[in-house]
């Protein structure tokens, strides 16, 4: 149970990074597009959601270092 | 080759360039300073899991349905390309420092040198951390490869492009026996992060259901407009440490 704990805390570390607000904010906005996308143009969503989880991950990062 | 496949080409090569250099660092340390026939036997053990698990993984990613395998690549092209861009932003703002090859040569060898006599023939320590090194810095390099090649069918030109990189590296870091110190990893990192953003964003819409206005011609916007995007932040954080340290002083 150990060795699968940590093999998940693992994979999870492999693909979140050091950032797992942004991996979610991601999945969300995938999620987001399949339910728009059900009746008008969706494309829009993804560039949207992405240019706002970078900016924000970017200031958390420079909030952190001006406190540090 | 097409727009799409001369993204898949450069992405690759590029990353797995990028890796290399950092991996090479590790197996130059532990090669120099104990044991060079142990190193660079646990970079090729790592090489060939490597090549495994692109062996396994491969078929499985190939098999899936269309729009599935979009959803899937497009996911995990955006979350790994945005760790990768958001470093090389950092970076580029002077809010983190840069990949230094040389300070953690001297950091590995230094752990090495203190880490006992090594053995005759096989030195474990060499091996493991060898091993270790190059499978870490690999690892994210097959994904890459994997889901870019998949998702166009051309995973022969992925391991073409991630090999001629490995090859190229490795020839360089044979030659001159020193890490790669000169190379412009954080640039590279970042064209890479451009490339693997842009293309998650496509493919990832796509596979969620979107349709792009203009088809796969969007990409030729989705490139130029994430990389300008990103220069952007570069510069707006940079000025906010400059006015940051201007203030503190």
């Amino acid at each position: 149970m150990t060795r699968l704990r940590a093999a998940a805390v693992g994979a999870w570390e492999f693909l979140a990074g050091d950032d797992w607000v942004t991996a979610i904010g991601v999945l969300l906005a995938l999620g987001v597009t399949g339910l728009v996308s059900e009746g008008s143009e969706a494309w829009f969503v993804m560039p949207l959601a992405v240019g706002l989880l970078l900016t924000l991950s970017i200031w958390r990062e420079a909030r952190k270092h001006d406190q540090a | 080759m097409n727009g799409q496949a001369l993204g898949l080409a450069v992405s690759v090569f590029l990353a797995c360039a990028v890796e290399a250099v950092e991996a090479l660092t590790i197996v130059l340390a532990v090669g120099t300073t104990r044991s060079w026939r142990s190193a660079l036997g646990g970079a090729a053990a790592a090489v060939l899991a490597l090549i495994a698990a692109t062996a396994v993984l491969g078929p499985g990613l190939t098999s899936l349905p269309i729009d599935t395998l979009r959803l899937v690549v497009g996911g995990l092209l955006l979350v790994f390309g945005l760790q990768w861009l958001r470093k090389a932003i950092l970076r580029g703002a002077g809010l983190k420092s840069l990949h230094d090859e040389e300070e953690i040569f001297r950091k590995e060898a230094a752990a090495a040198a203190a880490a006992g006599a090594p053995h005759d023939r096989l030195d474990p320590y060499s091996f493991t951390i060898a091993f270790k090194g190059v499978l870490l810095e690999g690892l994210e390099v097959v994904f890459i490869a994997l889901t870019f090649g998949a998702n166009q069918h051309r995973l022969g030109l992925a391991a073409v492009a991630a090999g001629a990189a490995v090859v190229l590296v490795a020839a360089i870091g044979v030659a001159i026996r020193s890490p790669l110190a000169n190379v412009p990893e954080n640039a590279m990192k970042f064209s890479v992060g451009v490339m693997l953003t842009s293309f998650g964003i496509f493919w990832g819409a796509e596979g969620a259901g979107a349709q792009w206005p203009e088809g796969d011609a969007a990409l030729l916007l989705l490139v130029p407009a994430v990389a300008a995007f990103s220069l952007l932040l570069v510069r707006l954080f940079r000025s906010t440490v400059v006015v940051g340290r201007a203030v503190e002083a």
